[in-house]
This record gives structure tokens, C-alpha cells and sequence, in this order.
């Protein structure tokens, strides 16, 4: 019975201790200028070092849309410049925001929470804390902060490259020529597109990061706990990127 | 001086630490000693406010830890130097940029002054030639003198030693408790050895303090600990293998 209770109540108190972590952290935002270092630090880890495997991702999920969208859509009554007005709003408004996310939640949550695992369970934030430094700033606010501007920039060349992944594969399969692709994206853009995927962009780096930072801080128990954050870093960072998605999508569309 | 006041901790549910006092007097080394579990490591995460106590207080110089607020509690930990048992050096820096962390976060000195600084808090623990080297390159003992260097490196008034000798080496041990002695008397600092080394009790402490079953069950110094007749406290002592090394060459 207590069992069944204390399964009841922990997502309320893991919600509590959350907002109790992002209330200290931003208490910490006046100590900027010690943090200011790690904060560079962190933006080159979780922006720079993750470009290499966000342009992979978005230049094929660019290319296998452009070839189903031709095998599902095109025909004899439909045109093929109908693929790229399909192709490119998918990749601004889900396809770049999304696909990067997911990866972002393996590449950056999981190496936050291991992280910041790892420094609790060897006592090096309790040494932060006892030198007299806010642990929660100077670990947490740099890398939330540089998940929130790095995640836009992400996204920005994921949508980049995952145009010209499309235009790669329509130049190598011939379903479409590069002239009518273009031709089809440019009648059917919709300025409200790219604002949408970064509105996307920045609640996703948000939630990476912020949701990684809990788990990892909290961590308990050994390296099978580091283990354990690791895991559900990842998987929470994809579970709340899903809800947030269609959130968002029901409320500013 | 630091002061202990009626301090009750459980976890659980299970009480670690029950109606605990003790006084920590100025320029003193006291050892905090106690079997395994016995709540030496919760006391001394009191004693820099890394815990709440349920209740009881902690004073600190005449402030009462337990109840300011979270900014103040950052100011007087800046008084406390810590040795974290298995040292707590951050692996993502060198050996040189752990001990420069506090001078270069908590002061205004120009980076020469940082790095004269540095090196001579590594001279201090004897290690002037690893500034370069990672953590994980480094002994247990070894990580715990860097570990050592940067707690003495904003000067504190007082310093925490968790377990300083666990998983070393009785040479290492030794090196390390002349380490204690020495910085004790060189930099005028209050000293607190949370240990269940008895060899190491009686090479450095000028006072012990006896946890048993949850509460403070002995305080006195090394000589009454010599001439005790507290039973628990005796089986402690003497089921310590050191101990009876150190007496018989001590009566030789």
C-alpha cells in the first residue's frame, strides 16, 4: 500500500523539487560573472560539438522526406513542385526542430546527467558548496542558458542542411528537378514557419538541458545511480520534447 | 569557535545523530572518532551547513548556521577549508587549475599573484611538480595533498578533514598526518579530523570527541583518552589494531 502511495506522489515531488531547482537557479543569475566562463564552455560542448551529428541527421531526414513525399504524392494530376512546398515547411516547422532534439537528448542530456552524476556521487558539488560557491549556478545556469541560445543556432542549420539534403536527393533521384523544388517551397512558404521551429528550438533546449541538470544533480547511489540518471535523462528529455511539440502545436497554430 | 547545541538528525526516520553538543575551541585539532555509520561524516556536514539539523544549532563564531539565510551560509563557509574523503577534485581541470579554483573565483589577484599562490600551496603539501597532472593520474594519497592544497588556499580559519587517511598506505597515512600537524601549526588553523584511525588520532589530535550509538558518548583529550576507564570508549580504542601498535611503541 505504501508502495502504491509513494509512486502516486513522486512525480508531484520530483515536479516540486524541479521548480524548487529552477528557483535557485535563477536566484544565482546576480553571480553571472563567475559563471561567465563556464557558461562559453558550455555553449561550445553542447552548440559546436553537436553540429557534426545534427547536419548528419538533418541532411537525411531532408532527403528520405523529399523521396517518400515524391513516391506518396507526385502523379500524374499533382506536380513535382508540390514536393518541395511539402518538404520544406515539414523540416522548419517539425522535421529540424524535432529530429534535433531527439538527438540532443542522447548527445547533450545524457553527458549532463553523467555529468553532474558522476560530481555528486564523488562529493565534488558537496566541494563546491562547502568552498562557498552556489553549486546550482555555477553547474545548472551556464548549461541551461547555453542550451537556450545554442538549440535556436542548432536548429537553424539543421534547417539549412536539411534543405540542401533535399535538394541532394532530388538532384541524385531525378523525382523532382532543383528549379520546380524550389519553385513549390517558395509559392507555399509561410513566414510563420521558421518563428514557429524556433519557438520550438528554444522550449526543447530548455527542456534538454534543464530536465538533464535535475536528474544528474540528484543523483543517488554509486555509479549504478550515474547509470540511472543517464537513462532517464534521455528518455524524460525525448518524453517532454513529444508533449511539448504537440503543446505548442495546438497552441500557436 | 565553533559550537554544537542539542543537534538531532534522522534519515528515514532513524535517528543518525540524537541530542549531539560539542565545542570546537580556537587553534585546536579535535578528532571526531566513532565506528563506521556512527553519523562522524553528518555531524561534520552540520558543521559547514551542507545539512539542516531536525533540530538542536550550529554556531559558527557566534552565528547560528542552522537558521540564516542561504547567502550568508556561502560567506561563512569561505571560513571552512574541507578534505573531502576521497579528495573531490574536479576531473575536469588539472591538478594546478584545482587548487587555483577558489583564488580565482573568491579573489581579485592577478593571475601572477594566482599562480605564485598555487604553487606554494602544493609546496605546502609537499607535491610542487603535479600542476599539470589530471586527478585520475594521480595516487589516492597524492589527490588527497592536491585535495589538501586547495582547501588551505583561500586560507581558512578552520579545516575538515573527512576520513584523510581511509584507503592509504600506513607510509602514506603517516605523510599525511605530519601534513595535518604541520598546517595546523604553520597557518594557525582550527582543525577538525572526522577518522576512525586511532594511529592517526594520536599523531594529531589535541582533543577527541567519541560518537557511539547516535550520541556524543566521550569528550577529552588525548591524555584522558590514555587514562579513560569508559568502557565503549575503550573497546574502540582497543579493538583498533593501530592503536595497540602505537601504545606498545609508545611503552617501549
Amino acid at each position: 500500500m505504501n508502495g502504491v502511495v509513494l509512486n502516486l506522489v513522486r512525480p508531484f515531488f520530483s515536479l516540486g523539487r524541479f521548480s524548487l531547482l529552477l528557483a535557485k537557479a535563477c536566484g544565482s543569475l546576480g553571480d553571472i560573472g563567475i559563471y561567465r566562463k563556464n557558461m562559453v564552455v558550455q555553449m561550445v560542448r553542447i552548440g559546436l560539438e553537436s553540429i557534426p551529428i545534427v547536419a548528419l541527421a538533418a541532411a537525411f531526414s531532408g532527403a528520405v522526406t523529399t523521396v517518400q513525399t515524391a513516391y506518396q504524392l507526385v502523379s500524374p494530376i499533382i506536380p513535382p513542385k508540390v514536393i518541395g512546398a511539402v518538404v520544406v515547411p515539414s523540416l522548419t516547422m517539425e522535421l529540424a526542430a524535432v529530429v534535433t532534439g531527439f538527438i540532443l537528448s542522447g548527445r547533450v542530456g545524457a553527458r549532463i546527467a553523467a555529468e553532474l552524476g558522476t560530481m555528486r556521487v564523488t562529493e565534488q558539488i558537496d566541494a563546491l558548496e562547502a568552498m562557498g560557491l552556489n553549486s546550482v549556478g555555477y553547474l545548472i545556469v551556464p548549461r541551461v542558458a547555453a542550451g537556450i541560445l545554442m538549440f535556436p543556432v542548432l536548429y537553424v542549420a539543421a534547417c539549412l542542411i536539411g534543405v540542401a539534403g533535399s535538394l541532394l536527393a532530388a538532384m541524385l533521384t531525378g523525382v523532382v528537378s532543383i528549379g520546380e523544388f524550389i519553385l513549390g517551397a517558395r509559392e507555399h512558404y509561410d513566414n510563420f514557419g521558421p518563428y514557429f521551429g524556433l519557438i520550438k528550438a528554444f522550449v526543447f533546449g530548455f527542456l534538454i538541458t534543464s530536465i538533464s541538470c535535475y536528474m544528474g544533480y540528484y543523483t543517488e547511489g554509486g555509479a549504478e545511480g550515474v547509470g540511472r540518471s543517464t537513462t532517464r535523462a534521455a528518455v524524460m528529455s525525448c518524453v517532454f520534447i513529444l508533449v511539448a511539440d504537440f503543446a505548442l502545436a495546438i497552441v500557436l497554430l | 569557535m565553533i559550537r554544537v547545541e542539542h543537534l538531532t538528525k534522522a534519515f528515514n526516520g532513524h535517528p543518525v545523530l540524537q541530542d549531539v553538543s560539542l565545542e570546537i575551541h580556537e587553534g585546536e585539532t579535535l578528532a571526531i572518532i566513532g565506528r563506521s555509520g556512527s553519523g562522524k561524516s553528518v555531524l561534520m556536514k552540520h558543521i559547514i551547513g551542507l545539512m539542516k539539523p531536525d533540530s538542536g544549532r550550529v554556531f559558527v563564531d557566534g552565528t547560528d548556521i542552522s537558521s540564516i539565510s542561504y547567502s550568508e551560509l556561502r560567506l561563512v563557509r569561505r571560513q571552512f577549508g574541507v578534505l573531502f574523503q576521497g579528495g573531490a577534485l574536479f576531473d575536469s581541470m588539472s591538478a594546478f587549475d584545482n587548487v587555483a579554483f577558489p583564488l580565482h573565483t573568491f579573489t581579485r589577484k592577478s593571475e601572477d599573484d594566482i599562480r605564485r599562490e598555487t604553487q606554494k600551496c602544493l609546496d605546502l603539501v609537499h607535491l610542487p611538480h603535479v600542476g599539470a597532472v589530471n586527478p585520475s593520474e594521480l595516487s589516492g594519497g597524492m589527490r588527497k595533498r592536491v585535495a589538501l592544497a586547495r582547501a588551505i588556499a583561500l586560507r581558512p580559519r578552520y579545516i575538515i578533514y573527512d576520513e584523510p587517511t581511509s584507503g592509504l598506505d600506513p607510509e602514506t597515512s603517516s605523510t599525511i598526518n605530519e601534513l595535518i600537524k604541520g598546517l595546523a601549526r604553520q597557518l594557525e588553523i582550527t582543525s577538525i579530523v572526522v577518522t576512525h584511525d586511532m594511529h592517526s588520532v594520536l599523531a594529531i589530535a589535541d582533543r577527541v570527541a567519541f560518537i557511539h550509538n547516535a550520541r556524543m558518548h566521550w569528550v577529552g583529550s588525548i591524555n584522558d583518552l590514555h587514562s579513560s576507564e569508559d568502557e565503549v570508549l575503550h573497546a574502540f580504542v582497543k579493538a583498533n589494531e593501530y592503536f595497540i601498535g602505537a601504545a606498545a611503541s609508545g611503552a617501549s
